[in-house]
């Protein structure tokens, strides 16, 4: 199991990482048992400039197509392009390989975040 | 695990993409007790059968068992069921969990007090095993009670049967059916005894690479297949022709509920069934429009990603006036998806290995 103490969650399942200002978002382990296997990923363009809660994308699984929202506010740095092509990372590793956006310019405000003990609270 | 009229039902156990393949090229084992179990007796039953549903149940021999829909007055279909022959006075009928009850009052209602019927859903339990290794799993634990090779089995063959491993007493039933699309086997055993047919065909399946599967990859296989699902692709406002089931209406073997309606409603159905391919980053659910020349002209009734066919496939129920060449897309939340009008099923197994 992933060490998560560095983690904070939303309720609507994303997680984010904030290293060195940069901020690391995906989807936690419990979203992604609850999609099942993951058929694609749509991601947002590497500047789009988002607020904390703003949709950024869209994941397709075989049970449901579900929107995905930025924990927090800033510009998009990088995309995992990998999930192009392997979309099934964010099943297999969804706190490592399965990563999605990097933004910069992070902005808190107006997000709304869980630590790992939260987040198990909400049944995550 | 999801609850699914009642029953808490396995979605998936190792992934849905992974057990779907298994099946394709190995063997898959489902738990399907949710699955309703009527049986019906006396030297009534095979005259009332008739009377209730479209197909012919009078072409069915001893150990025979045939796919049928039931439908109202109106030529609506309230299920689809397998209707199975143990001889002239025995049937078993398999009906839809979220319609058993339904039915079962529909079967009373239009059965006469002389009718033997007994809803057994509750004692009996229904395990498949599907894929091309099926039958060298089943083989040489299964002993057919009429005698004879489970491999020689026709296909909608159905016999009683003793399964290594299960215990002296419990009524079992094999049976060459089922819902993949692949070659394999349904077993309907009583259900305090389903534990031990279960632990029996792991056992026996592990050699060959079977591995269990749960409701996802049965829907994903299913609809590769072509093969409908009550209450997505047709309900009672559906008539047999309008979903593509116009082979399961035998209106010459005489009156049946529904007969006169559907006789009219024959040669000019009000929609029609289609299947759809779609990109694989397209992933149609039921419900979505289906869209020609501008216009919506259908709708999905069901969609998913093919793990066989290797993209996103769909069903949809279209007007008359559909062209099957033309442009045809999906609005998929807002966005418009271009789709093909494909045969279906979109796949069909190898033949001659098994």
């Amino acid at each position: 199991m992933a060490d998560l103490s560095e983690y904070r969650f939303t309720k609507s399942h994303e997680w984010v990482h904030l290293e060195g200002g940069v901020a690391t978002v995906g989807i936690s382990d419990h979203a992604q048992a609850e999609l099942g296997d993951v058929i694609f990923i749509e991601l947002p363009t590497v500047g789009a400039v988002l607020k904390a809660g703003e949709k950024f994308g869209t994941i397709e699984s075989v049970k449901a197509a579900s929107d995905l929202y930025v924990p927090v506010g800033g510009t998009v740095a990088a995309v995992n392009d990998q999930l192009s092509d392997a979309p099934e990372r964010v099943n297999g590793d969804p706190y490592g390989e399965g990563w999605m956006v990097r933004l910069n310019n992070v902005d808190e405000s107006g997000s709304d975040l869980l630590d790992e003990a939260g987040y198990k609270a909400i049944g995550g | 695990m999801v609850d699914f009229a009642g029953y808490d039902m396995p979605l998936q156990y190792s992934g849905i993409r992974d057990e779907h393949l298994a099946v394709r090229q190995r063997a898959g084992i489902f738990d399907v007790s949710h699955m309703g179990e009527v049986l019906v007796s006396g030297d009534a039953a095979q005259g009332w059968l008739q009377q209730l549903v479209s197909n012919d149940v009078s072409r069915l021999d001893d150990g025979q068992a045939q796919y049928t829909v039931m439908c109202n007055q109106e030529g609506g279909i309230l299920d689809d069921l397998i209707v199975y022959r143990g001889d002239q006075e025995h049937y078993l009928v398999i009906v839809n969990a979220s319609t058993r009850e339904k039915d079962v009052s529909w079967m009373r209602e239009h059965g006469g007090g002389e009718l033997d019927l007994v809803d057994a859903s509750d004692e009996l339990a229904l395990i498949a095993v599907q894929g091309p290794r099926s039958v060298d799993i089943l083989e040489p634990i299964t002993t057919l009670d009429g005698g004879g090779s489970l491999r020689e089995m026709g296909s909608f063959a159905t016999s009683r049967a003793r399964i290594a491993g299960v215990p002296d007493g419990v009524n079992q039933r094999i049976s060459r059916t089922g819902y993949s699309g692949e070659d394999g086997f349904e077993i309907v055993v009583d259900a305090g005894g389903a534990v031990e047919l279960w632990d029996a065909l792991m056992a026996a399946g592990g050699e060959h690479g079977m591995v269990p599967a749960g409701l996802g990859a049965r829907d994903t296989l299913r609809l590769e297949a072509g093969l409908r699902l009550y209450g997505q692709d047709m309900d009672e406002a559906t008539d047999p022709y309008s979903c593509g089931l116009g082979w399961t209406v035998k209106l010459d073997k005489g009156d049946f509920i529904g007969g006169d309606a559907l006789r009219q409603l024959r040669g000019a159905p009000p929609r029609r069934f289609v299947g759809l391919r779609l990109g694989p980053r397209h992933i149609a659910r039921h419900g979505q429009p289906v869209i020609q020349d501008g216009r919506q002209v259908g709708v999905i009734t069901s969609g998913t990603f093919g793990f066989t066919v290797g993209t996103a496939v769909a069903t949809a129920s279209v007007s008359p006036d559909f062209d099957r060449d033309g442009d045809v897309a999906v609005d998929i939340r807002g966005s418009k998806a271009s789709a093909e009008v494909v045969p279906l099923p979109f796949y069909k197994r190898p033949r001659g290995d098994g």
